[in-house]
């Protein structure tokens, strides 16, 4: 084994099982003597529930329970929890109200759960849900984040009159305000940040068990990190024993943040399996997704940015309000504040920042994290500054990106982050070139031959991701550690298994860790399994988001490694009869340092499990090691995103012709599965900026676009081929050197494409538009314009 | 999906029979509309009769100067024809860019123009060749078929068994397509017969339609640019997330264009 | 009222007594445990569900199984022939067409037809053709090689 495993593009191990249809998803769990729960939800947005009568509903066939919120609070089965305490700006905790599973006198949104129908057959609960009685009346409904806080808004919740969850901020207001006083030129921009609905292709789903025998549980859930969910689901609603519940995330059809949260569903089908003694599957159908699962994003902001006359950048301010929906999930009050705020530096050497943030309730279905959470907003908000700015003071735009550019690190940001190593300048010129943007005004040119116009937008970010170091979490409101936990089973014939707390729904763990492990251990990735997503099986877990596997669950992996070599260290030199600090551990072999004497890791595998001849006065038998990691800095992926459009200026249809991403991981230890990372996030970016659209009708609160009839989901047709490449400066503070890479794509790419409409359109006097940056909106942005000419 | 009796007759007149005496019966064809409604509860009729047995509604035949296209003719088999190619390509086209391959391969003619979709593709083509709908009762010109959304001239027990298609001397479809259905947000087919231009519009109003005022510019001078100022009055036309009617208005000048020069090149 | 459906499946024949509400896709997931083909999707756009009937890509959540009475139906777990993969599937693995794999068989599937009908298809016949399948992972970048790579080792 002498072939390098880090940085190959290995074949996954888990796309067999995946090509030939044998993968198992939760929906492909059938249980014997398995029953269906369907949920009756609100057609309201907002109404108080008089009664609910369940009577005909009970007498249905094959019906075998109903429950409503009366009986979860019968039960006392408590609320969702929320896992981020926000502080205000004058020191008092965020407004947290009650979010029972099943509504208790009063539903907030169309699709808020209010009963669940148990039967023998999915279409025996369907059919009987539709004879479960509610009498409703109806409430005003606020739909949109502007208009939650204006006087006579409709209230959702009792301890927020004012439709306020908190009211927070970061940074030296004093200290921005002078420099905007001071300043030679201020851009400012009102824009919002769409809605969107993550639509992971495989739907929610949950089948819940209980044995009697042992008073015990099993959950299948499509779900990121099940440990969590185990933990917010026994500790702060069921009141069970964590010992007493397994929970198991098996393959899970691509998750993108919404698979993070604990839900209602699978909450009340758990409790529900022991009240009916049976077990119960529930999935999702896609239209209970678009009404149901946390949407991501939704910020209205307003930003300034202060330069002076050279096109230094001095000050940043930034006042957003984000919408929280009708109940704070599991994550959501950090998502538009720590993630959000801090990362509003980019990778520019702004000196003063100052972000206020006010997040509301609305009549809406549960925000919370979407790929990039929070650092896609920060993103656009400050790309689209710059860009804007470059355009007001005649500054080219790469330029005056390179004059304010952070080039010495450490680098401590005026907005709370250690930058530990970057180097921007590297991307923005790798990418300037694979873009070709010489020969971008010729290609101008050409494009102006056919009719269309052509534009080029630029996009730079900073990521901040391997979440977290547990103890800055929780000084900043975080209710949970944010390590990770793994562990090194090597089995006496020398093959090892790898228990992770990490979550693989997509991101390929099963192959990249593999690497990992047999680049440490010196053995083929054939030999190497990976355990992922089973709390009877893994000692703990924090899961996977916020592009932290890599970084934090694999840097456990190493933790546990060292562990395996240093024992495989003492067991080989008592087999070699050499002095410890004598052996060398070198691709799979244990030597004595300057001899020929040597035995390999099966061997000494084979010795700790038959210790035949085994130092047992000192050493424990077993080659089996556990490490939790926690991480001490946050990572800090980079990169330079650069896309080029071409609109038809009869419809205003943008297509994408070129895009181009030049992205700093740090170290790569799979670059195939990277670069796949990196196309998906892309396609999620640009998906946002051209097509995806969460829309709410404002005055019922029905949302409008609850199928794929409605949301324009991006198909193939849609998106170019990408161009990626990526640059390395490794990460200072993990032994891998490892970054992260699941979310660049989604956090460079809306600014990018933006940025390249108004390039194309710019000539024509346009100055922003609006995402999803439709055909309608550009042929809009033109009329407007022209119409603006001809009048002056 | 609500419960439903499933009959699936060999015969027209069995089916017919079958619709006759079920108030509450439907036609199935290749239910690419109709499935997903009665998953979603939107439809939920007592029963349903399924079509697809029924060999005398299959079938193309290109005569002389019509081409038929029997009703349970799916729109894959409309865009692969080989009579279809020389008859009407730009009905072919047409097909072929309807929903996606999935739908194209279980979705037919019939059951396309029965539903009457305000965004659906063939009652373009159908209008705007001035085709002739037949059914088990009686001929029906494509002017008097398409009544309102989702409303056609079929009555109770009436089952559409092909549609003749007169061949026009050149004819194009231009499609602006809804980003997140496919379906048609403005579609216009312009077609040039023996002595008559037609110009349906679908996805832009509650039904296809005809635009007249386009129609008598091209009969003067069949070419794009003698559309450039003609504009069908918003008024009445569809408003919705997806486009205002305004900009539906504009795209139906655009989209005729462009079928129109398709049309005179041929493609 | 049950009804008596017979069909062929992966090359198996097989009668079941169904309520006429059972999908096509409910029968092979929950009759013929054949849960490599999925659902994604309630109003027929995701694609993950598509199967072959007689030879034709179709979404089987858009059937009903009486529909396909006296069919031939081809599922992803009939693709590979024992064990050895389908030169479309290797592709797939290949060029890392596929991430979480639910929106995958119905992608290999859909393929299949593709490349049948466009033996040496562009990329933007392969974009164009793939309109029926929603993935959101991959961004479908990779989904495109593979269809091309595919298509050059189904000639071979």
């Amino acid at each position: 084994m002498n072939a390098p495993v880090i940085g190959q593009p290995i074949k996954r191990k888990e796309d067999y099982r995946f090509l030939t249809g044998s993968g198992m998803y939760t929906d492909d769990v059938t249980l014997p003597g398995q029953t269906y729960a369907y949920f009756v939800r609100s057609p309201h947005a907002h109404a108080t529930i008089r009664s609910i009568d369940v009577s005909k509903a009970r007498a249905a066939p094959g019906v075998i329970a109903i429950f409503t919120g009366d009986d979860l609070a019968r039960a006392k089965v408590g609320g969702l929890p929320c896992g981020w305490l926000i502080t205000d700006v004058n020191g008092q905790p965020m407004k947290e109200p009650p979010h029972p599973p099943l509504a208790q006198g009063k539903v907030r949104y169309v699709g808020d759960h209010v009963a669940v129908v148990i039967a023998e057959t999915l279409n025996q609960a369907k059919d009987a849900a539709e004879l479960v009685d509610v009498d409703y009346a109806t409430l005003p409904a606020v739909v949109n984040a502007g208009d939650a806080r204006k006087p006579g808004a409709a209230v959702l919740h009792d301890i927020a009159p004012d439709n306020t969850c908190y009211v927070w901020a970061l940074g030296d207001k004093a200290a921005v305000d002078r420099a905007f006083a001071g300043a030679d030129h201020v851009t400012t921009l009102e824009f919002t940040n769409n809605r969107l609905i993550p639509n992971a292709i495989e739907p929610r789903a949950a089948v819940a068990q209980y044995s009697r025998g042992d008073d015990a549980y099993t959950l299948y859930v499509a779900n990121q990190n099940p440990h969590v969910e185990r933990l917010l689901m026994t500790a702060f609603v069921l009141g069970l024993p964590e010992h007493k519940v397994r929970v198991i995330a098996p393959d899970v059809g691509g998750g993108f943040g919404s698979k993070i949260y604990l839900y209602a569903e699978e909450t009340v089908i758990t409790w529900a399996a022991k009240q009916t003694g049976r077990p119960i599957k529930w999935t999702a159908e896609r239209s209970e997704s678009f009404l149901s699962d946390a949407h991501g994003r939704d910020h209205l902001t307003k930003a300034e940015l202060a330069l002076d006359k050279n096109g230094t950048f001095l000050a940043m301010r930034v006042i957003t309000t984000a919408n929280m929906g009708a109940y704070l999930s599991t994550f959501a009050s950090c998502i538009p504040t720590i993630l959000y705020a801090t990362l509003l530096a980019g990778q520019y050497t702004t000196p003063a920042i100052y972000c206020q943030v006010t997040a509301v309730f609305t009549n809406t279905a549960p925000v919370d994290a979407y790929r990039g959470a929070g650092r896609p907003e920060a993103t656009y908000v400050v790309e689209r500054l710059v860009d804007t700015a470059a355009r007001e003071t005649g500054i080219d735009r790469a330029e005056i990106r390179r004059r304010n550019f952070i080039t010495q690190f450490p680098y401590q940001t005026p907005v709370a982050l250690l930058y530990d190593t970057g180097n921007y300048e590297a991307t923005l010129a790798e990418a300037m070139k694979l873009a070709d943007v010489a020969g971008f005004e010729a290609r101008r040119k050409q494009a102006e031959d056919r009719g269309k116009l052509r534009g080029l937008g630029y996009s730079t970010y900073i990521e901040a991701c391997g979440l977290a170091p547990s103890n800055v979490a929780g000084s900043l409101g975080g209710r949970a550690g944010l390590f990770e936990a793994g562990e090194v089973r090597v089995h006496p014939t020398g093959t090892v298994t790898v228990f992770t707390g990490s979550h693989s729904h997509g991101q390929g763990h099963e192959t990249t860790f593999a690497q990992v492990v047999a680049d440490r251990l010196g053995m083929p990735v054939e030999n190497i399994d990976i355990v992922h997503g089973d709390t009877g099986r893994i000692l703990f877990g924090m899961g996977t988001y916020g592009s932290r596997s890599i970084a934090v669950g694999g840097t456990a992996i190493v933790k546990a490694l060292d562990k395996i070599v240093a024992k495989g260290r003492k067991i080989a030199a008592h087999m070699l009869e050499a002095a410890e600090a004598d052996i060398e551990f070198d691709r799979g072999n244990f030597k004595v340092a300057g001899t020929d004497k040597s035995v390999t890791i099966g061997q000494v595998a084979f010795a700790a499990y038959v210790p035949h001849n085994y130092p047992l006065d000192k050493l424990e038998p077993g080659l089996n090691e556990s490490a939790f990691y926690d991480p001490t800095n946050f990572t800090f992926p980079a990169g330079s995103h650069l896309c080029e459009v071409e609109i038809d200026p009869e419809t205003g249809q943008t297509r994408i012709v070129n895009f181009t991403a030049v992205d700093d991981f740090g170290k790569i230890i799979n670059p195939m599965i990277v670069e796949g990372q990196v196309h998906g996030g892309l396609a999620q970016g640009i998906g946002q900026a051209l097509l995806e659209a969460c829309v709410y009708d404002p005055e019922s609160g029905q949302l409008l676009t609850g199928t794929y009839m409605d949301y324009a989901l991006p198909r193939a047709d849609d998106l170019p081929s990408f161009r990626v490449a990526t640059k390395e400066t490794p990460c200072t503070h993990n032994p891998l050197g490892v970054k992260g890479c699941g979310e660049a794509g989604a956090i460079g790419a809306p600014a990018a494409v933006i940025n390249a409409i108004i390039d194309a359109l710019a000539p024509l006097g346009v100055r922003d538009i609006e995402m999803p940056a439709t055909a309608e909106r550009v042929w809009r942005a033109m009329q407007n314009t022209r119409e603006l000419k001809k009048a002056a | 999906m609500r419960a439903f009796d499933y009959h699936r007759p060999a015969t027209l007149k069995e089916a017919a029979s079958l619709l006759r005496k079920n108030e509450n019966a439907r036609a199935l064809s290749g239910g690419q509309s109709l499935i997903p409604a009665l998953k979603l509860r939107l439809a939920a009729p007592a029963a349903l009769v399924d079509l697809g047995a029924i060999e005398e509604l299959r079938g193309i035949k290109l005569d002389g100067a019509v081409l038929t296209v029997g009703a349970m003719v799916r729109h894959s088999e409309v865009a692969t024809s080989r009579d279809v190619a020389i008859g009407i390509p730009a009905l072919a086209r047409l097909a072929e860019d309807i929903g996606d391959r999935q739908v194209r391969n279980m979705g037919t003619l019939g059951g396309a123009l029965a539903n009457n979709d305000p965004a659906a593709d063939y009652p373009a083509a159908v209008l705007g060749l001035g085709a002739t709908i037949h059914t088990n009762k009686r001929a029906i010109a494509a002017d008097k078929f398409f009544l309102g959304l989702y409303e056609t001239a079929l009555k109770r027990g009436e089952i559409i068994t092909s549609v003749a298609f007169p061949l026009p001397k050149r004819a194009a479809y231009a499609k602006f397509a809804n980003p997140a259905s496919r379906f048609a947000l403005v579609g216009v087919f312009v077609s040039e017969g023996a002595g008559s231009v037609r110009v349906a519009v679908t996805g832009a109003a509650p039904c296809v339609f005809r635009a007249k005022d386009m129609e008598k510019k091209l009969a003067a001078n069949f070419a794009p640019d003698v559309l450039a100022k003609v504009r069908v009055p918003p008024d009445g036309l569809n408003s919705d997330i997806h486009a205002s009617a305004e900009y539906r208005a504009h795209l139906i000048t655009v989209m005729a264009k462009r079928a129109v020069a398709a049309a005179v090149a041929g493609k | 009222m049950g009804i008596t459906v017979s069909m062929t499946v992966n090359g198996q024949a097989v009668t079941a007594e169904l309520d006429p509400r059972t999908l096509l896709v409910q029968f092979l997931r929950e009759y013929r445990q054949l849960t490599g083909t999925h659902v994604g999707c309630d109003t027929g756009q995701c694609g993950a569900c598509t199967v072959h009937l007689d030879g034709r890509a179709v979404k089987a959540c858009n059937i009903l199984a009486v529909q396909a009475q006296g069919a031939q139906i081809l599922t992803i777990e009939g693709v590979a022939a024992n064990s050895e993969l389908h030169p479309m599937q290797a592709a797939f693995r290949d060029h890392h067409g596929l991430q979480c794999g639910f929106c995958t068989p119905g992608m290999v599937m859909n393929a299949l037809e593709l490349v049948r009908k466009h033996p040496d298809p562009s990329e933007e016949t392969i974009r164009a053709g793939l309109d029926g399948n929603l993935c959101r992972c991959t961004g479908y970048h990779n989904i495109v090689k593979a269809v091309q790579a595919g298509a050059a080792a189904m000639k071979r």
